[in-house]
């Protein structure tokens, strides 16, 4: 079977790869070292492989590597590390939303998708977008809690570089280079085909 | 676990595409790849070639015409849930849609798949019956369109021949008075598959007799269904409870639950008692959107 030359950015940097046809995103992503993407139920109902495609959360192991071939993927650790965590990882940190820590890089990547979209999320939105991403130890209840908090830093952090003179707008996070445009309904989407 | 090996096409064209479904033997066509991955993953399915057609533009967006809404096959659940035309004249679908699996899952499902796998416990299926669409198939032969009715035959078949392509749903928009209404019954809150799907579509005039009705099932019978009896023993009647009663009882006359759950029938009926209810409610008040 011929490989298939497949192009991904990832985190900002790019790869380019020949595949076979029956690679999955998340075998291609954990084999080029992003093992932040974690492999828990291989058949979409777990969302530990959740990744940003193109600004949009996608469980990768439903996409098939080549299905991806040019697009723009941000993975938890894209988001932040270690030394310089994003403050949604941080919040998670701070409210105790991690136990055993399998899920949590997919309930980041659905976080990083609901507040992009919508800054300030109902407690039901927080569900219902976190709703693909199953937690077995948790109970949800911090989870959403960290969610609020994120939301909230989030905010407050938009507000402030807001309130800076322009000249002094110097600050940056680690995602912003691989952040991608705000998701909103792409108006040629209802626009019709012709 | 590695998916078993099979050839990938990524044509860029709609006519490229119909080319390889009607050469290339043993092929199929991938949009969203839920169903299609997690089947190859289990064994279920061995397609020899498999044709990404996500990407054409000939199969996505919503659009409107002075008469009809038509939906590309590989628009995503979750394009239709934030779709302006769909919130204004298909709250039904809208419905159907804000209850399909999860969100990681919305935004790659497409309504031509979920319609082509013809599972059982699809949600758009029945919300999609209540709107009387058609759906329209493609391949080097030509185009033809089928109502869904018609489309779907059993569990897990329709009637499309293996080098055709589904491209596009559509419906003639309701009337400005019509109200649908959908439930879905399952295990969880979110995240699940349908035990049971039900949903209405109800028209009346201003003496407040039905004039339309349209009633129909999923994950209660192989396929999704159109319960006609009930249908037509509420067209001409005034909506009373009697009458939205005799309706839903006529309804799961329609279901055919497999040995086992015939506990779905009880719940086919209270369902459709209280959506019937619902929309004629809805009604009685002006009409709400469909």
């Amino acid at each position: 079977m011929p490989k298939k030359k497949t192009a991904l950015r990832v985190n900002g940097r790019q790869h380019e790869l020949a595949l076979d046809p029956n690679v999955s995103l998340l075998q291609a992503l954990r084999d080029l070292g992003y093992t932040d993407v974690k492999n828990g139920c291989e058949i979409g109902e777990c969302g530990a492989c959740a990744v940003l495609l193109n600004g949009t959360a996608v469980n990768s192991c439903m996409v098939l590597a080549w299905q991806a071939n040019g697009a723009e993927i941000v993975t938890n650790a894209g988001l932040g590390m270690l030394g310089k965590p994003h403050p949604i990882q941080e919040a998670f940190a701070d409210v105790g939303a991690v136990q055993c820590g399998y899920c949590t890089p997919g309930m980041v990547i659905s976080t990083k998708a609901l507040l992009d979209r919508n800054p300030n999320p109902s407690e039901a939105e927080i569900r219902e977008a976190l709703s693909g991403n199953l937690c077995r130890c948790t109970g949800y209840g911090q989870i959403v809690e960290a969610v609020q908090l994120a939301a909230s830093r989030l905010q407050a952090e938009r507000l402030a570089v807001a309130a800076m003179p322009t000249a002094s707008l110097t600050r940056e996070r680690v995602d912003e280079g691989s952040r991608s445009p705000d998701r909103q309904l792409d108006p040629k989407l209802d626009r019709g085909r012709r | 676990m590695s998916l078993p090996m099979f050839e990938i096409e990524r044509p860029t064209t709609l006519g490229e595409a119909l080319r390889i479904l009607s050469e290339v033997k043993d092929s199929e066509p991938i949009a969203g790849g839920t169903n299609l991955i997690v089947d190859m993953r289990a064994g279920r399915h061995r397609p020899r070639v498999v044709v990404d057609v996500a990407a054409l533009r000939d199969l996505h967006g919503i659009e409107v015409t002075d008469t009809e809404v038509i939906i590309g096959a590989a628009t995503t659940i979750a394009e239709m849930l934030e779709s302006p035309i769909l919130a204004k004249h298909a709250t039904v679908l809208v419905k159907a849609c804000s209850s399909f699996a999860n969100a990681l899952i919305r935004n790659r499902a497409t309504v031509g798949g979920n319609l082509v796998t013809a599972a059982p416990c699809s949600d758009t299926a029945p919300a999609l019956l209540t709107l009387d669409a058609e759906v329209k198939l493609a391949s080097v032969r030509g185009m033809r369109r089928v109502p869904l009715e018609k489309f779907l035959v059993n569990a897990f078949s329709t009637i499309r021949r293996s080098d055709e392509l589904l491209v596009s749903v559509r419906f003639r928009i309701p009337s400005a008075t019509a109200t649908g209404a959908f439930r879905k019954m399952g295990l969880r809150k979110v995240s699940c598959m349908a035990k049971v799907d039900v949903a209405v579509m109800l028209d009346g005039d201003s003496a407040g007799r039905c004039t339309n009705a349209r009633i129909a099932l999923a994950a209660a019978s192989p396929v999704a269904v159109r319960a006609r009896a009930a249908e037509a023993a509420l067209v001409g009647k005034a909506l009373t409870p009697e009458a939205i009663a005799a309706a839903a009882a006529l309804t799961a006359k329609a279901a055919a639950p497999r040995a086992g759950s015939e506990y779905k029938l009880r719940v086919v009926e209270a369902l459709v008692r209280r959506l019937l209810a619902e929309a004629a409610l809805a009604l009685a008040r002006g009409g709400s959107s469909a």
